[in-house]
């Protein structure tokens, strides 16, 4: 019987059946459930790396000396790996190498909309692309084979639509792979000029047999029906072009670089006029257009955002218009009842403070009531952007703010910056929210937690004596000591030296401790609680009251009210 | 079976995902091609959570198209006013009755909508209450599978041995419970 999978899940089977024998990524959605079930195969050795570069470093090592290795990232994540990536593929890789990269049009839960195919075009590295959880699988295992025939890393690309969907799978065995011979060969592995030179050589010559051979490569494949439209697509767009335009000829692209030209021409020659339907970048579009081919498409579906089948019907067959949403209250993601963070931003809107943010659950801090954000870029950019203020504005500027990240944020990339700020002599507050968990993307372990992604024990970093051996003064508290928490965070950031603030409390959704719900005894409904955002507490007439079903008594609205009417919960 | 598109619809939380996960592996069990299409990520933090469950032999995109759905079965009743316009004409709308105040709402910058779906083929039902009274307050998405089951014309054994190849086995038995109570209400 069929297994009724999601694409991340497919991938990691077809992993595990292409014999892949160790697997390095950091969480990042809409990738992450790929590594989780990868682990759940004792065959494959898998870890959370602290950020993509790490990952894929590490992946490259195994693929050098013979073992199939997978690295698995979201779309941002491909910026961090880039570097070794660019390289990787001049060295080649030995044994098969895939980066799994699950881009996110629409930004469900994403900071930009950029296309992992414009990465694979500049740094020379095939794409290839599924539409089901069956060709997640399948495609997985020939990116394995394409990898090892033509030496190149190879990239799977994903979108959310694919990588969070499930549909049947045919699954088979696994085929164990011995190691594949290593030899020492620095022409090939180590790129100083001399080498790197001889090596692009071999990329461009790759990549040519590569086109040539894509244009009867099974992947790529024309299904040909009316020949008044012709539409070329790829991944899950194929899935809603054929739901929209069931008449419409079809070049459905399996292989997405480098692209079929001969497949291509044969193609546009057979159909009246030739469409790319495409997410985010015009990228086919401009391949086929730089192949002299006449091809629009982009011009309607424009650069942002996802495609569906309604929207494609809308745009290319009959126009019809789809209805829409209500003018309704939204309904915002919100911090869960019981969050440390509430409480370390509770203490810094007190304080007035500019928030250099991160990548994480808190960024939700930037909402309403909160409002306590002022930037958010990318992994680790907080501690840097704190530093370049200062640089910008004095130290009496950074004794009015702070830097704010998680710690396997930290970990990821905030720890070159804090190195960068004590050795620039700067004065800067970083605020390390340390719930010793990767929170966002659904609880992964990192170097922090002291457990590796099975759950077992393993070395835990002490963010101490790494942020004191930088030389940064470090201060530990839990944020659910307001009072004092507060007080630190004042003494912290008007300090004339670099500070490290370690706010100390597990993630709410992992706290086991059993704690009565609040409760409010003659409320004077000043508001003064409603100020934290919490879930839980909602305000009436006659004054504001606990939702007992959402509470988990973590006290902390007790500790903000002003008359004491609140009762219970964690002392 | 003919194409059959639900979109199912509540806060981030209340078990959406493990009910579209339930009707994709009882549509397959029954012999179905299934597409599921969920949002993990940010929308778990409280947040209005859909997810998109299409069976039929021509279904090839994963997602519910607006004006395209059979049934539109919402664990919260903001969020069925929210996924309405889902509906194709003559489909049912199925919604818990609870209301669970959204932050905008709880901050006083705007009110519940104190409108019910305007929707002719409407079932408001107080789920909370019968997965209360089944074992837990948590079994409101089991409960409304329930009701659905009320259209589809699958054996009750099916619904529920899908349900027992889901859900935690210490919470079996209030599930079952949960899944009769809104077959039978």
């Amino acid at each position: 019987m069929k297994k009724l999978m999601i694409g991340n899940e497919a991938v990691a089977r077809g992993a595990w059946e292409a014999g892949v024998r160790v697997v390095n990524s950091y969480p990042g959605t809409p990738s992450t459930e790929i590594t989780e079930f990868c682990a759940k195969y004792p065959e494959m050795n898998c870890q959370w790396s602290p950020n993509e570069k790490v990952a894929v470093e590490t992946s490259f090592g195994a693929a050098m000396v013979g073992a199939r290795a997978l690295s698995c990232m979201k779309h941002v994540g491909v910026n961090v790996a880039a570097d070794p990536l660019y390289t990787a593929a001049y060295t080649g890789v030995n044994a098969g190498l895939v980066i799994a990269a699950a881009d996110d049009p629409f930004m469900h839960s994403s900071q930009n909309e950029q296309d992992t195919r414009m990465i694979a075009r500049a740094s020379h590295i095939p794409v290839l692309e599924p539409a089901d959880s069956q060709e997640c699988l399948d495609y997985t295992k020939l990116a394995y084979d394409l990898s090892e025939q033509y030496d190149t890393p190879v990239f799977l690309r994903l979108t959310t639509r694919l990588a969070h969907s499930r549909s049947p799978v045919a699954v088979g065995e696994r085929e164990e792979k011995p190691l594949k011979d290593y030899e020492k060969n620095p022409m090939k592995y180590v790129m100083m000029p001399g080498m790197a030179r001889k090596r692009h050589i071999v990329v461009e010559e790759r990549e040519k047999k590569l086109a040539e051979d894509a244009n009867t490569l099974p992947v790529n494949r024309v299904e040909i029906r009316d020949k008044k439209l012709g539409v070329v697509c790829g991944g899950v767009v194929y899935q809603y072009v054929r739901e929209a335009l069931p008449e419409a000829s079809v070049l459905k692209l399996g292989l997405t670089y480098p692209l079929p030209e001969k497949l291509i021409r044969d193609f546009a020659a057979q159909v009246d006029k030739l469409v790319v339907i495409e997410e985010l970048e015009p990228v086919f579009e401009r391949d086929i257009r730089n192949m002299g081919i006449e091809v629009s498409g982009k011009e309607k579906t424009g650069l942002q955002g996802e495609l569906s089948a309604a929207r494609i019907r809308q745009l290319f067959g009959d126009g019809a218009e789809a209805p829409q949403e209500a003018a309704l209250p939204g309904r915002p993601p919100v911090l869960c009842p019981g969050c440390p963070h509430r409480a370390t931003f509770f203490a810094m809107k007190k304080l007035g403070l500019t928030v250099f943010g991160d990548i994480g659950c808190y960024t939700l801090c930037a909402l309403p009531p909160i409002n306590l954000m002022d930037s958010t870029l990318c992994m680790g950019a907080s501690v840097g952007m704190a530093h370049g203020a200062e640089k910008a504005r004095g130290k009496e500027f950074s004794k009015k703010a702070v830097a704010v990240l998680g710690d396997s944020t930290f970990i990821h990339s905030g720890v070159p910056p804090l190195i960068d700020a004590v050795y620039g002599g700067a004065s800067t507050t970083t605020v390390i929210l340390d719930n010793r968990i990767t929170g966002m993307t659904g609880h992964q372990q990192n170097p922090a937690s002291g457990k590796n992604i099975l759950g077992e024990p393993a070395p835990q970093l002490n963010l101490e004596a790494l942020c004191e051996a930088i030389g940064a003064t470090v201060r530990v508290c839990d944020p659910h000591d307001l009072k004092q928490f507060t007080q630190i965070l004042k003494e912290e950031t008007q300090a004339d030296h670099v500070s490290v603030v370690i706010a100390r409390r597990p993630c709410a959704l992992l706290d086991k401790r059993r704690k009565e719900p609040s409760h409010i005894d003659g409320c004077h409904n000043c508001g003064a609680c409603m100020k934290l955002g919490c879930p839980a507490l909602q305000r009436t007439e006659k004054g504001v009251v606990i939702d007992h079903t959402l509470c988990v008594g973590c006290g902390l609205c007790k500790q903000v009210c002003p008359f004491g009417a609140i009762q219970g919960g964690e002392e | 079976m003919k194409n059959t598109n639900i979109i199912i619809v509540g806060v981030g939380g209340q078990g959406i995902l493990l009910t579209s996960k339930i009707l994709g592996y009882l549509a397959l069990d029954m012999g179905e091609n299934v597409k599921v299409s969920e949002v993990h990520g940010m929308s778990q933090r409280g947040g209005s959570v859909i997810t998109h469950v299409r069976i039929g032999e021509d279904v090839h995109s994963p997602l519910v198209d607006p004006g395209e759905a059979d049934f539109v079965m919402s664990f919260e009743k903001l969020e069925a006013l929210r996924a309405e316009y889902f509906l194709k004409p003559g489909g049912v709308l199925i919604s818990n009755t609870q209301e669970i105040l959204p932050m905008p709402v709880i901050m006083g910058n705007t009110a519940y909508p104190k409108q019910n779906p305007a929707n002719e083929k409407t079932v408001l039902l107080d789920a909370l209450k019968l997965a209360e009274d089944a074992g837990s307050g948590r079994a409101v998405n089991i409960v409304l599978l329930g009701v659905l089951a009320r259209f589809l014309d699958w054996p009750k054994e099916k619904w529920e041995s899908a349900i027992a190849a889901c859900v935690p086995q210490k919470t079996l038995e209030t599930n079952l419970k949960a899944f009769r109570a809104g077959l039978a209400e």
